[in-house]
């Protein structure tokens, strides 16, 4: 294999770690008002993903640095092409993190209840609009050569030539749809993992409901997505399979086996994620103006030493990464409950009494 | 304004925000790092009370520092696009390196470090505040080691057919000179913002009569590490003086406003008229400092504004080869003097606490809390001076900054995000003082006791020790 395909499977092995584990946390947050009834759920639920979310996030920033390091003009084209969602996607991320740790930081109901506002307007417009990117990517967007470009035929060239409303296509809504139903799923699946009691239940349910939603939108985007797939032979497949797995994903959710049903959905974001690259391969940003104005793994990416140099890198470290954070999951593997959150947000029992005495 | 115009403040008021956070970052989870340290060392419950104290008001920042630095990772795409096209195969390794060795250890095990505090032995639990501590050295470093290359480039060629860069030598992209000492000057620089942190806060407790016998121990630290940090700072800055004259010759012109080559240049401390002219007219000045700044020699020859235009005229075709002078002159003095009025403090500050003195009265904590602004506004004129000094470059000889933005991006695009980031950025400024400053009044925590390592398992109710 050739390393500009090593290095595309990386990068897509990067965006599912993202989806799956960053998803979980729009997920919750996004459920904040629909599960978290009262202020003591809403801090079960966001205790649940509190020592996990910022290095989850990382694996998006991540991903970012390596589509620069590996495929800079795809890097270039992309974010300078989609700059109003991406510019939507940052200011959602920057409430969304500012807020899980401010909400609890002082004590009166509107700083809390402004904060609960910010981490689900700054879940729910990622998980959109990361589809919605994805649609565009996977469907073709316009990329066409700048005017005048002193050689039209060299991918250096190529830019995003469309508008913020051209990424508004049918298509790309549908697969924003179902990034946002599907996180909101796995989302619920995670709570109920993570939490005992009336939460549990109330996920259980919300699980369900919303999954079945999701299913629908997935289904359809995953379809659509195939007449664009370069390779149907094995995304279609990939779909199917994917769609099996979220039906048992559901199906365990209403056995109550929390365990099974959070692998389950997380296969499903893994395989339906799969199934896009796949389809997409050896494109990274294809033309639907001109093929000849495909960016590809070939003409977008960098020259054998950086990738080499990054391989090494990426090989390293990426094991060294997934068995830290993997032990932080069994560090807090403990199910949360209403009764185990302490009175006091934020401060821990020590500082209590100068909490309140300040505020 | 056009886009490069909007752009290029966009990315100043981004950069320079982020900036804010970052050296209080980078300073003060050394302060947590050895209170908590010497508690476990020794057990005295007054470490553990500095630890818990400075160790919130480090989250409140690191907070923000995170969340403003998602936006930096990828305005370099977004507002910069061909400057990203041409530098990409050189400059994004260092940043995915960084993202793959530093924050993900940043991150994760900062997460373990705040909810960790009955979940993990003692010991392991000390030990993940070291390694967050090690990834924001480590941060700092691939970061650092980016931008140097901006500065400096090496390790690369052109490839003649598409006329981007093509890295060969990341070895010498990481650790040529041009970034170590940067490194190690903008580590210690952060030191300095930290350690006046820390000493204003001891400084108001004090003057409070509060909590005397915590803050006393932690004024004396801010100001030892303030002094340790400003003589780093200084030669570390000496050192990167000389070599920028190799690699920039127009930047350390332009931070003397020094228009005509000159054998032992002076050093003004001031300078009247008209510093983004043609000529300008000192009021004071050190003789010979400047030549010696820039040689090691006090007689040595330093080039002049003027005398570089014509060569890099010759060199790279017409153009103005010049930065705005006034920036880059003031910034320097910004810098070396807001910077340096902290070392005198710090002395003074050392000397009001010899033996088992201290200061009574209001004087000692307006001084301190004034005093703070000091480092962390020179650190901010530090960037300010060595970014705008390089222009008309983005990268040092080899692009222009006009060069090397988005050329699609309409100007009404990035008004939108301009806009956007600032009044946002703003809003969060205002409620981050306001948690810091709160949080400080309410003191080190008086209750501490041990967290005994409990890892009861699903079925036990006991209150979390920590929640959000
Ligand atoms: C000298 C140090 C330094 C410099 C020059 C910069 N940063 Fe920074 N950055 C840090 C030092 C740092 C840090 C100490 O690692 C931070 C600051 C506070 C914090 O929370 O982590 C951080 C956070 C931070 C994060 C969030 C990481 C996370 O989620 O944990 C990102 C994505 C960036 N930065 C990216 C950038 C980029 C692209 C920069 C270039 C313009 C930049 N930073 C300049
Ligand atoms: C964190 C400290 C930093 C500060 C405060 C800072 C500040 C600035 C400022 C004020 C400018 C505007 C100069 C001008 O337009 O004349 C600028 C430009 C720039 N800086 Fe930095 N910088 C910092 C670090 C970095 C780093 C680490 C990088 C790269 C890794 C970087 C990349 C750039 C780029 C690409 C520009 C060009 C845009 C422009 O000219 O406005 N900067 N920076
Ligand atoms: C004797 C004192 C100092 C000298 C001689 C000095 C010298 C320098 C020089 C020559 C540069 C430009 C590097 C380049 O562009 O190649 C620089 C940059 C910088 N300085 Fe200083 N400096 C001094 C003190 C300080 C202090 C006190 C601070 C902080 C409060 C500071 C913060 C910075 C920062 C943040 C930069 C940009 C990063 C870098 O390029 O290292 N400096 N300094």
């Amino acid at each position: 294999m050739d390393l500009v395909t090593v290095w595309f499977i990386l990068i897509a092995v990067l965006w599912i770690g993202y989806f799956v584990l960053d998803g979980f946390d729009m997920g919750v947050g996004m459920l904040l008002p629909v599960i978290g009834t009262d202020d003591l759920r809403r801090r079960v639920m966001i205790n649940t993903i509190g020592p996990v979310w910022d290095g989850n996030e990382v694996w998006l920033l991540v991903a970012g640095g390596a589509t620069f390091a590996a495929f800079p003009l795809w890097y270039a084209t992309l974010f300078s092409g989609y700059y109003l969602a991406l510019f939507v996607i940052l200011l959602a991320l920057i409430l969304r993190g500012v807020a899980f740790e401010y909400r609890g930081k002082h004590d009166t109901a509107k700083w809390r209840a402004n904060w609960d506002r910010a981490i689900v307007v700054g879940s729910v417009l990622p998980a959109l609009l990361f589809g919605v990117a994805f649609g565009n990517i996977v469907g073709g967007s316009k990329i066409a050569p700048l005017e005048g470009a002193a050689n039209p035929a060299d991918a250096g060239s190529f830019n995003y030539v469309g508008s913020f409303f051209d990424l508004l296509n049918p298509f790309a809504l549908v697969v924003g749809l179902m990034t946002l139903t599907v996180f909101a799923t796995h989302g619920a699946i995670f709570l109920s993992l993570k939490t005992s009691g009336e939460i549990r239940e109330a996920s259980r349910k919300v699980a369900l409901r919303i999954g079945l939603v999701a299913a629908v939108f997935a289904v359809a985007a995953l379809l659509w997505s195939q007449a664009f797939s370069g390779r149907v032979a094995v995304t279609l497949p990939l779909s199917l399979v994917a769609a099996v797995l979220w039906l048992s994903a559901l199906g365990m959710v209403m056995k109550g086996r929390d365990g099974w049903a959070f692998l389950l959905s997380a296969g499903t974001i893994l395989l339906a994620v799969t199934s896009l690259f796949v389809g997409l391969f050896p494109n990274v940003m294809p033309s639907s103006i001109d093929a000849a104005y495909n960016l590809t793994v070939y003409n977008a990416s960098s020259q054998s030493y950086t990738l080499t140099v990054m391989t090494i890198v990426a090989a390293i470290m990426t094991p060294i990464v997934l068995v830290y954070q993997g032990w932080t999951y069994w560090v807090f593997r403990k199910r949360i409950s209403t009764s185990m959150i302490p009175p006091q947000p934020a401060t821990g029992r020590a500082d209590d009494r100068f909490a309140t005495s300040a505020s | 304004m056009g886009a490069l115009d909007l752009a290029r403040w966009q990315f100043a008021i981004t950069t320079v925000y982020h900036f804010l956070f970052v050296p209080l970052t980078l300073g003060t989870v050394w302060f947590v790092v050895g209170f908590q340290t010497a508690w476990v060392r020794t057990g005295k419950v007054k470490y553990l009370q500095l630890t818990k104290f400075f160790g919130k008001l480090f989250l409140i920042n690191f907070a923000l520092g995170v969340v403003t630095g998602i936006v930096q990772e990828f305005q370099f795409g977004m507002n910069w696009s061909e400057y990203s096209r041409y530098v990409g195969d050189v400059f994004g390794a260092p940043l995915a390196m960084e993202g793959l060795l530093a924050f993900f250890l940043e991150s994760t095990f900062l997460g373990l470090w705040i909810f960790g505090w009955d979940r993990l032995p003692k010991k392991l639990h000390l030990a993940t505040i070291w390694a967050a501590a090690v990834g924001t050295l480590l941060s700092a470093f691939f970061i650092l080691a980016a931008n140097a290359w901006m500065q400096h480039p090496v390790g690369y060629d052109v490839n003649p057919e598409t006329g981007r860069a093509v890295l060969n030598d990341i070895g010498a992209v990481l650790f040529q000179n041009t970034s170590l000492i940067a490194f190690f000057h903008t580590i210690s620089a952060s030191f300095l913002v930290a350690g006046a942190g820390v000493a204003a806060i001891g400084a108001y407790f004090l003057m409070k009569d509060r909590q005397v016998e915590i803050f006393r121990p932690a004024v004396k630290a801010g100001a030892w590490v303030i002094l340790a940090a400003a003589i780093v700072v200084s030669v570390t800055g000496d050192m990167d003086a000389k070599i920028m004259v190799q690699q920039q010759p127009m930047k350390m012109a332009a931070a003397e406003a020094l228009y005509n080559t000159t054998d032992s240049a002076p050093f003004s401390i001031l300078s009247v008229g008209d510093v983004a002219g043609t000529t300008a007219t000192p009021v004071i000045e050190v003789p010979g400092l400047t030549s010696f700044m820039a040689t090691g020699s006090f007689d040595g020859n330093v080039q002049g504004i003027n005398d570089l235009q014509a060569e890099y005229t010759a060199k790279y075709g017409p153009g103005n080869y010049a930065p705005y002078v006034p920036v880059t002159y003031w910034g320097f003095r910004l810098m070396i003097g807001l910077g340096m009025l902290a070392a005198l403090y710090a002395l003074w500050a050392l000397w009001r606490f010899r033996g088992d003195r201290r200061p009574k009265g209001k004087g000692f904590a307006i001084v301190s809390s004034l005093i703070v602004l000091g480092p962390l506004l020179g650190i901010s004129a530090g960037w300010i001076f060595t970014e705008m000094g390089r222009q008309p470059w983005i990268v040092f000889g080899a692009q222009k900054t006009a060069d090397a933005v988005s050329p699609l991006v309409t100007p009404l695009e990035v008004w939108i995000s301009l806009i956007g980031f600032t009044l946002v950025y703003a809003a969060l400024a205002v409620v981050e003082l306001k948690l810091i400053l709160k949080y400080i009044k309410a003191g080190a925590p008086e209750d501490v006791e041990e967290h005994p390592f409990d890892d009861s398992q699903d079925g036990s109710t006991k209150p979390l020790y920590f929640a959000y």
